[in-house]
């Protein structure tokens, strides 16, 4: 602790000197690069707390190599006052783009109007900021969680059309009050209520874990005489419930239908196995995508306040053909 | 009405109540059948998933009798579980026996290694139980961590699978190395002067110490039975999944662990412990969750239902409390 926080305060005192030094001229940029019109992109994340996550930094830091962008990458270890720190740094050392994942959703506009003064643009990716004011970033790239529960509904819409007997659905929620769990399950609702025949008969949360998933399952199980539907807002939880489902002698994906959210690879191999019926992704693999905004809020360009993670959809067909080179 | 007055009898009237307030949602709760040659059912399920919480709760007894506290559980939990599937993972046949065995006992190792870290800061260094524990509370999660690299660890051993999701003559696994494990503890603590000496400890140190009572060997021995019944919970918390999961595996058990010792009667501050009315507690409080889901409380509310059961259950046990509320006003006007 001690050795990284000195290691922390002589790097912020040398990169103190050396913006000093920058003031004479513009062109005497020693120790953060962007000399050679490299653009230079400076990116805090929110820490490493899941594989989701994971792919998702490694997807930013190779299309930076890729895209010939130089990357200066920070982990805020899932503490805001740690990515406020490194924004400041980010401005200190006058990159060109500050992008950055929000550990919580307030108490930003303070280092992003600082930002502004430095006429530095910020790019918001995978969670949104509270700010009254929107001119404090460029945009918000990352996925519409409704837009996902819309699409699991949509599915389910299709595929039990010209039936008209009643079909039971039991849903497992997220976290209570985490976007994701609170829009998945709006979206799904709002296109269910269409038909009558649709019925969430029982609906609680497993957390997004494995253990939990499977726990409620078991109890659901028990608990709804007839059960004709499971929607899972992860993976996870889906796969948990997978396991209470085989142990009730009940068989996955047929007796009971499955649909999930995010598409990592255990929920793939599972659907590829017939045990999931249809995946909704949420991708993490925004990094093109990032590159692509970044080179455009650099060159003054003028970018949409919104942009879509581009996601897709998985049937066990289409799981089958991507299986073997699906990353995360 | 002697019974009344026993100490577990407002606990087992309450978990009593949830049972029954289950049988108006859920018609066949209490229907126990024979599926694939093994029980089934929801009270099965309850045991079953019962079994993590008494083990980590009758370490955490023995521990909080010595006046001490155990808040490093869930993170043992998480690396003994992860330890284990990180060596079965890498096992030729995942299928093998004795790897599994050795797997499970690599976990159990290096939990009562940690046991022995928990008590040797409280025993020898003499650091507050509180904070010695809490070090490894924080750190542990990060051992965890890097031992799965941070990703959840899958693994398709069926031996494995069997120590937490598997049945033997009928009955869940899980749910008999609990009874083994309390069978042991009582064994240990009641047949023996054990239980005496621990009780003494946690009355008073230093008398017992002025007394003969090695003290210091006694709390590392209860921080270390701690850890090993946590390594064993760990061990079937990710055989249930047949998965280690790092952040979730053990996440705030320490806190259920610790209700569930105070609804079964024992004192935070030590001495005179009750390893039946933690297993009522632990079995308690998970039909608590069970119920929930059972008769449909939204998600939303659920927290506040629970806090309201435990709030109404910790009232009720109050002596003070029945004393002031339950009894006639005439009577407190006349022995006022």
């Amino acid at each position: 602790m001690v050795s990284k926080r000195w290691t922390a305060a002589v790097l912020s005192g040398l990169l103190i000197t050396s913006a000093l030094s920058g003031c004479g001229g513009d062109d005497g940029d020693s120790g953060s690069g962007g000399g050679d019109g490299k653009l230079v992109l400076g990116f805090s994340q929110v820490g490493a707390e899941s594989g989701w996550r994971t792919a998702n930094t490694k997807s930013i830091q190779e299309s930076a190599a890729s895209a010939g962008v130089e990357l200066k990458f920070s982990d805020a270890q899932g503490k805001q006052e740690n990515q406020i720190k490194a924004i400041r740094n980010f401005i200190t050392q006058r990159v060109d783009v500050i992008a950055f994942s929000p550990v919580v959703e307030s108490g930003w506009d303070t280092v992003l109007k600082e930002a502004k003064d430095a006429n530095i643009p910020v790019i918001l990716t995978d969670r949104a900021v509270d700010s009254q004011d929107t001119s404090l970033y460029k945009t918000f790239i990352g996925s519409d969680f409704v837009l996902e529960g819309k699409k699991a509904g949509e599915w389910l819409v299709k595929d039990y059309t010209g039936k008209t007997d009643p079909v039971n659905i039991v849903e497992l929620q997220g976290t209570p009050g985490a976007a994701p769990a609170n829009d998945r399950k709006a979206g799904f609702a709002d296109v269910i209520k269409a038909d009558p025949k649709f019925k969430v008969v029982a609906s609680q949360t497993g957390q997004f874990t494995r253990t939990d998933g499977k726990q409620v399952m078991e109890t659901f199980l028990k608990a709804q005489p007839k059960i004709d539907v499971l929607y899972a807002h992860n993976d996870d939880m889906g796969l948990g419930a997978i396991e209470a489902i085989e142990a009730a002698g009940k068989k996955p994906g047929t007796d009971i239908k499955i649909i999930t959210v995010d598409a990592v690879k255990d929920g793939m191999t599972a659907l590829s196995e017939g045990k999931i019926n249809y995946i909704v992704e949420c991708s993490p693999l925004l990094g093109p995508q990032l590159m692509d905004l970044a080179k455009k809020v650099k060159a003054g360009e003028t970018v949409p306040q919104r942009v879509l993670t581009e996601e897709t959809t998985f049937t066990p067909e289409q799981a089958k053909a991507v299986l073997a080179e699906r990353k995360y | 009405m002697s019974f009344v007055r026993h100490r577990l009898f407002w606990p087992a009237a309450i978990l009593v109540a949830l049972l029954a307030s289950n049988i108006f949602f859920s018609s066949g709760f209490f229907s126990i059948t024979v599926h694939d040659g093994h029980l089934y059912g929801s009270i099965i399920d309850i045991l079953r998933r019962s079994a993590p919480l008494i083990l980590v709760g009758i370490g955490m007894t023995l521990v909080i009798a010595t006046g001490g506290i155990d808040l490093s559980v869930g993170s043992v939990m998480a690396i003994s579980g992860a330890l284990a599937c990180l060596l079965i993972g890498d096992l030729d046949n995942q299928n093998s026996v004795t790897g599994v065995l050795l797997a499970c006992a690599a976990g159990i190792a290096l939990s009562l290694v940690l046991g022995i870290w928990n008590g040797a800061l409280v025993a020898s260094i003499g650091i507050q139980p509180i904070i010695a524990t809490l070090i490894l509370m924080v750190a542990g999660r990060g051992i965890a961590q890097l031992i799965t690299d941070g990703q959840i660890l899958n693994v398709t051993s069926a031996p494995y699978k069997v120590i937490g999701a598997g049945y033997t003559i009928a009955l869940p696994v899980s749910v008999l190395i609990a009874a083994g494990m309390v069978a042991i503890a009582v064994v240990l603590t009641r047949r023996t002067a054990l239980g005496l000496l621990i009780e003494a400890v946690g009355g008073s140190p230093t008398a017992s110490r002025l007394a003969g009572i090695q003290a210091r060997r006694l709390t590392i021995m209860v921080y270390v039975f701690s850890a090993i019944c946590a390594g064993i919970a760990g061990l079937i918390y990710s055989s249930n999944v047949s998965s280690a999961d790092s952040n979730a595996a053990g996440n705030l058990i320490e806190l259920d662990a610790i209700l569930a010792v105070v609804i079964g009667g024992t004192r935070l501050t030590g001495g005179r412990f009750s390893l039946a009315g933690t297993v009522l507690g632990a079995v308690l409080i998970e039909t608590l969750n069970v119920t929930t889901v059972s008769i449909g409380i939204p998600v939303e509310t659920t927290l506040l239902f629970k806090a309201i059961v435990v709030i109404v259950l910790c009232l009720v046990q109050s002596a003070a409390f029945r004393a002031k509320v339950l009894r006639r006003p005439s009577r407190v006007g006349a022995s006022a």
